[in-house]
């Protein structure tokens, strides 16, 4: 790889990669059995440069943001170096939410110019308050011939006729504002640095090494702190190749697998257990015998690689699943979640290592991340080089909040000076996850101090952002809360799984809630999209606390909730 | 050509075989998440069944957002 220490900015050191493996293959587009587009690092690189010339004629400067709302496409990292190289600022943004969200964080993160999908701007467009943002231009890809697309671009015309200027940054400047969170009330726009992420990549890939030759397949939506990293930062500046998959269906991820034989992927939780299931199916439809053999071969496998992993002969004795991922996969990495030990277990002993890491977008990615030396499938691995983390007030079992102190912590939170100053405590970034660390150095997660949860697909989800889905319900006041923040659960292997949202109901008048009202909480609670919804609601007959600006005062009620109520008796399913 | 309520029937009596879920149980307004029980990867291989059915390609995105039968009827419709 690039000796990162040399280079001010990502534009630089991704400029940098591009020259030095000019021939090598950097991008393959895939969709189903199709191949959408194949670049090499120098096809890339003429074809980003044009973007940027387009750019630059339309006004685009030093520190412009620029949002990207796509699905994982090599338009994506196309779009991301022209921004780059312009000296932009990054807006990655999920295309999984709603067009009012997309449409609130475009707004607050003062983006001025825009990639995306034309199934996603004609949403946008009909979206109430879409007049109110101004943006300088906005491109617009796959849009089908003779759409209206309201003023904006097509991405596949924009190609300017200039040599673009190099816009060079320093390492402080700000590489990309992500979100973690925050559709609500409160967005969480998490202000990076070309420092966090140059520091970032190049701990992780001392770890995990890229290099010409590897293959990572992208499945993680590219907006995402882990696949922005391990699936454009990562790859690109070791020479080595990210495939996109337009498609998320099983069938069409195996068979990318084996075509493209490929190296690594990180995955969430949610598709990490989708995968087992269907390895397992497999395995049952086995003849007896043949299943018997199986598993005695798995049993081999796993005592002769239980100190570290051996990828030869792992490929040796279980020849038929590695063929099945490829041949070549040697690592896959999952995140954004809490992912079951047993499930990590299943996996190693097949010879198929995964990665386990832990980490928050306001850290940069990741914290921690297993090395696999020897392989631990109840904790989620050491800090990574140049990472400090230290448990604050940590009880009798040495469990307390988790606290990092890194190059790769974010700057700050765009225009929320209280939260960073709450979040970022004289340097030290303060997590809200309870956690450990064992005798070997390795950090155990024991669950959240913090209102919020974590879904199986890697999603933050914060009570405050549910809120408004359900304004306007016949109650004196509610609120929502994450059912593990009201009762904290300390077991590491349930902690963080399950976890639920609950909404706390003041129902007017009656001590009770009417069927009418409970019909009503069932529809506002159908309409938010499946990730958000609540799990039930509990009756709570007493005014909320509030101070005198009548803002609810959260942790106090969590508390009176938690003292007076029980979790499996209050809780009415919706 | 199959009406929007032909389609709609179709997928209701394949949502209710595929994911082995009493075909009485299901109707045009429902959540398929909530009423088969599903996830979003599930729901993506529903979305397999269904192109095999209808003989249709359709895209990831034409779920998105999209969480009752009907209008995931409305999206099939318009590509047959």
């Amino acid at each position: 790889m690039l000796d990162l220490h040399s280079y001010p900015s990502l534009g630089a050191a991704l400029g940098a990669a591009l020259e030095r493996w000019a021939e090598e293959t950097c991008l393959i587009e895939a969709d189903r059995e199709r191949e959408n587009c194949r670049y090499t690092y120098r096809q890339f690189q003429q074809r980003a440069l044009l973007l940027a010339a387009a750019l630059q004629e339309r006004g685009f400067a030093e520190g412009s943001r620029a949002a990207i709302l796509m699905s994982n496409q090599s338009k994506w990292l196309l779009s991301a170096y022209a921004f780059l190289y312009c000296g932009g600022v990054l807006v990655p943004l999920d295309y999984k939410l709603s067009a009012a969200e997309q449409l609130a964080l475009l707004r607050h993160s003062g983006a001025r110019f825009l990639v995306t999908e034309y199934y996603l701007w004609r949403a946008l467009r009909t979206t109430p308050g879409f007049a109110e943002w101004k943006p300088q231009a906005v491109l617009v890809t796959e849009a089908p011939a003779g759409a209206d697309l309201g003023g904006a671009l097509r991405w596949e015309e924009c190609r300017g006729h200039a040599t673009p200027d190099f816009v060079p940054r320093s390492r402080k400047d700000w590489a990309a504002i992500v979100y973690s969170s925050g559709t609500g009330g409160r967005p969480k726009g998490c202000v990076l640095t070309h420092d966090n992420y140059l520091e970032q990549c190049q701990s992780l890939i001392a770890l995990y090494p890229f290099s010409p030759g590897v293959r990572y397949l992208s499945i993680l939506p590219t907006n995402h702190a882990i696949d922005f990293m391990v699936g454009f930062i990562g790859p690109f500046l070791c020479g080595a190749a990210v495939v996109h998959l337009r498609t998320l269906r099983p069938e069409f991820i195996r068979d990318a697998f084996r075509r493209y034989r490929i190296t690594y992927m990180a995955l969430v939780p949610l598709v990490l257990k989708n995968l087992e299931r269907g390895v397992r199916e497999r395995f049952a439809a086995l003849p007896p015998l043949r299943r018997w053999l199986l598993e005695r071969l798995i049993g081999l496998n796993r005592l002769l690689t239980r100190r570290r992993p051996n990828l030869r002969l792992s490929r040796f004795l279980l020849r038929d699943i590695h063929q099945a991922f490829g041949g070549e996969l040697r690592c896959l990495f999952v995140g954004g979640a809490f992912t079951e030990p047993e499930t990590l277990q299943f996996f190693y002993d097949l010879g198929i290592p995964v990665a386990n890491g832990y980490g928050l977008t306001e850290a940069g990615t990741a914290i921690t991340l297993n090395d696999l030396n020897p392989f631990r499938a109840d904790t989620v691995g050491k800090p990574l080089p140049g990472v400090e983390l230290r448990i604050v007030n940590p009880d009798a079992e040495g469990v307390g909040e988790i606290a990092v102190r890194s190059r790769t912590v974010m700057s700050h939170y765009l225009d929320e000076p209280e939260l960073t100053e709450e979040t970022i405590v004289d340097g030290w970034l303060m997590t809200g996850d309870l956690g450990r660390v064992d005798a070997a150095g390795h950090l155990q997660l024991f669950g959240r101090k913090k209102n919020m949860i974590v879904t199986e697909g890697g999603k933050n989800v914060y009570p405050e952002d549910i809120e408004s889905a359900f304004q306007g319900i016949p109650a004196k006041e509610f609120c929502v809360y994450a059912a593990n923040y009201l009762w904290p659960r300390r077991a590491p292997a349930q902690a963080m799984s399950g976890e639920q949202l609950v909404l706390v109901l003041h129902p007017e008048g009656a001590a009770e809630v009417s069927e009418a009202v409970s019909r009503e909480l069932a529809l506002r609670n159908r309409r938010l999209p499946d990730f958000k919804r609540v799990s039930g609601y509990i009756v709570w007959p007493a005014d909320f606390p509030r101070t005198a600006s009548l803002k609810l005062k959260r942790n106090i009620l969590a508390e009176q909730i938690r003292s007076q109520l029980d979790r499996s008796e209050a809780v009415k399913p919706l | 050509m199959a009406t929007l309520e032909q389609t709609l029937e179709e997928i209701l009596n394949l949502a209710a075989g595929y994911f082995k879920v009493p075909r009485a149980e299901l109707s045009p307004d429902d959540d398929f998440f909530t009423k088969l029980g599903i996830n979003s990867l599930q729901a993506l291989e529903l979305l397999t069944r269904l192109e095999g059915h209808f003989h249709i390609e359709l895209p990831d995105y034409e779920l998105q957002g999209v969480s009752d039968f009907r209008t995931l009827a409305e999206r099939i419709q318009s590509r047959l």
